[in-house]
């Protein structure tokens, strides 16, 4: 049966700080506690110094789209009536990527190098997704 | 040339050789499970080899199908299985099966090892309807579908469109070069029976008229959504002397990996596919041959742009320089370098690559059509790429 509705993260033990700050809207990536290195996805170790000590760091939450798609066909049942649509991967200006769209932005006028901020959708009371907009 | 840093593995050229081939008819539309396509294939690559599956003793399925040992072993009647490994790298796994099954065969371990590659790509694993499909779960995709999956970033197809316009971004890459290599590609179709779009011609002009599926990739850029199987059989050198037709011997073959390997938008380059470009030097490395001494190239090609950065990672021209390479005929069949001579991916059938590694025996054993024949072709190089930026490279010649 296919399953038509929208899919959303699921929370581990290790992704759980990232989606329980985007509840409080704060963008947050791990940092390395000993060598100080940021990095996203969420991982137990450091692939810097192999530290298994990490904070979770507040982002600034500013970044530039390092690279784009628009997307004009869906392969999934929620975009169907939603296309075209952006798909863009942010490089924060900590250095670490993510991957966004850029909601009510339309294609036209995405393009790498443009500067973009953060901002929040509360899809339900369980998560709120990070989303981004052109600054 | 400099030779690779790091591991040697120059012992292991040319100790196993290519001894049987066997495909299923490439369709859109099977009444067959994925199981049965499989065994089809395995059972004509066995009759290919003059082999029978009482010889078979290492079996290597494809992730990607769902079909797994057991199931063969059980259909096959193979009694004594020595050896079985799954690889887990997606389109970038047939040519890692083939370096884990030299291994086997090499090292005694096993005499005589079975991979069977291939999917229901059209009647089950269809892509474009994925609402309806079901896909083959896959571990590699937990982070993605954590972080990316709810963005929207559902397909393959989307995630090597970013790679491309990146790409665009930094060298000037359009999408006529990506035509061109599409072109190339149905023009060599056109010349195999097999292929799924035998007999269907298109233009650079059709190709840009096709439809934008993720910009940049058109229609025309996209793999082929078919069902199908290929089969290989593969033996030491010395056992594959005494076989039914001429072995093919494995001169180099090399597996690499991107950093990290969960997913493109995290690569510190998009642009590079990083697997292809580690294992190259130590496939030549091993093969003691270089660039120009390759007389075809079957390269895997889920899209148009992951040949001509194929070309790059290979070291058949420089980074960035992808474009202009395929420009003006040199990879298609009479130019410098014949890419995807039986049309690849995108024109023959999407059989997760299996189909580059017939194409590439066939040609060294003169055995597909007399136009379609690279002349003298002693060298022929495979690659796959898969997941994420990984992939493997293997060099065959003809004995």
């Amino acid at each position: 049966v296919p399953d038509v509705s929208r899919p959303l993260p699921q929370p581990t033990t290790r992704t759980a700080p990232f989606w329980e700050a985007a509840k409080r809207h704060e963008l947050v990536i791990q940092r390395c506690s000993q060598c100080r290195a940021y990095r996203h996805y969420p991982q137990p170790m450091c692939p810097q110094c192999r530290s298994l000590e990490h904070e979770w760091a507040r982002a600034s939450g500013r970044g530039t789209i390092y690279s784009y798609t628009i997307a004009h066909r869906a392969f999934h049942p929620w975009w169907k009536d939603r296309v075209p649509y952006p798909i863009v991967t942010v490089e924060l200006d900590e250095g670490v990527r993510m991957v966004c769209d850029l909601p009510g932005v339309a294609a036209s006028e995405v393009a790498i190098g443009r500067r973009v901020e953060v901002c929040f959708e509360d899809v339900d009371e369980r998560i709120a997704l990070p989303r981004w907009r052109l600054v | 040339m400099a030779r690779a840093q790091g591991p040697d593995a120059r012992w292991l050229a040319g100790r196993a050789a290519i001894v049987g081939i066997g495909q299923t008819p490439f369709t859109r539309g099977t009444e067959k499970t994925t199981l049965e396509l499989h065994l089809e294939a395995a059972l004509a690559a066995l009759a290919d080899a003059g082999l029978s599956p009482d010889d078979i003793d290492a079996v290597i399925p494809n992730e990607m199908s769902g079909v797994i040992t057991e199931e063969l072993a059980m259909s096959l009647g193979i009694r004594e299985l020595r050896f079985s490994i799954t690889i887990r790298t997606g389109g970038a796994s047939v040519v890692s099966a083939i370096q884990g099954a030299c291994l086997a065969v090499a090292s005694g371990i096993a005499r005589n090892a079975l991979l069977s590659v291939g999917r229901r790509g059209y009647s089950a694993q269809r892509v474009s309807k994925t609402s309806e499909g079901v896909m083959v779960a896959m571990p590699i995709m937990a982070t993605m579908d954590e972080f990316e999956r709810p963005y929207g970033n559902t397909v393959a197809s989307q995630w090597f469109a970013q790679a491309a316009r990146r790409h665009m971004h930094e060298f000037g890459t359009t999408s006529e070069h990506f035509g061109m290599i599409a072109v190339a590609c149905r023009a060599h179709a056109n010349l195999n029976p097999r292929a799924v779009m035998y007999g269907k011609p298109m233009t650079l002009a059709d190709h840009q008229a096709s439809p934008l599926i993720v910009d940049p990739l058109r229609l025309l850029d996209c793999s082929l959504e078919t069902d199908g199987a290929t089969a290989i059989v593969i033996t030491s050198r010395e056992r594959a002397r005494d076989l039914r037709k001429r072995p093919v011997p494995i001169l180099g073959i090399a597996e690499g990996h991107g950093d990290p390997p969960t997913s493109i938008t995290q690569k510190r380059d998009m642009t590079e596919i990083e697997g292809l470009r580690r294992a190259a030097p130590h496939a030549f490395g091993m093969s003691g041959l270089t660039r120009s001494d390759i007389d075809c190239a079957q390269l895997y090609d889920g899209f148009t742009w992951i040949t001509l950065a194929s070309l790059e990672a290979l070291g058949f021209c420089k980074k960035g320089e992808g474009g202009p390479f395929v420009e003006g005929g040199r990879i298609s069949l009479g130019g410098e370098l014949p890419v995807n001579t039986a049309g690849g991916l995108v024109s023959e059938a999407h059989v997760s690559g299996g189909n580059h590694v017939l194409e590439a025996v066939r040609q060294l054993r003169r055995e597909v059509e007399p136009e379609r024949q690279v002349p003298d072709c002693e060298t022929a190089l495979v690659t796959c790429e898969g997941d994420f930026h990984e992939g493997s490279v293997m060099i065959l010649a003809r004995e």
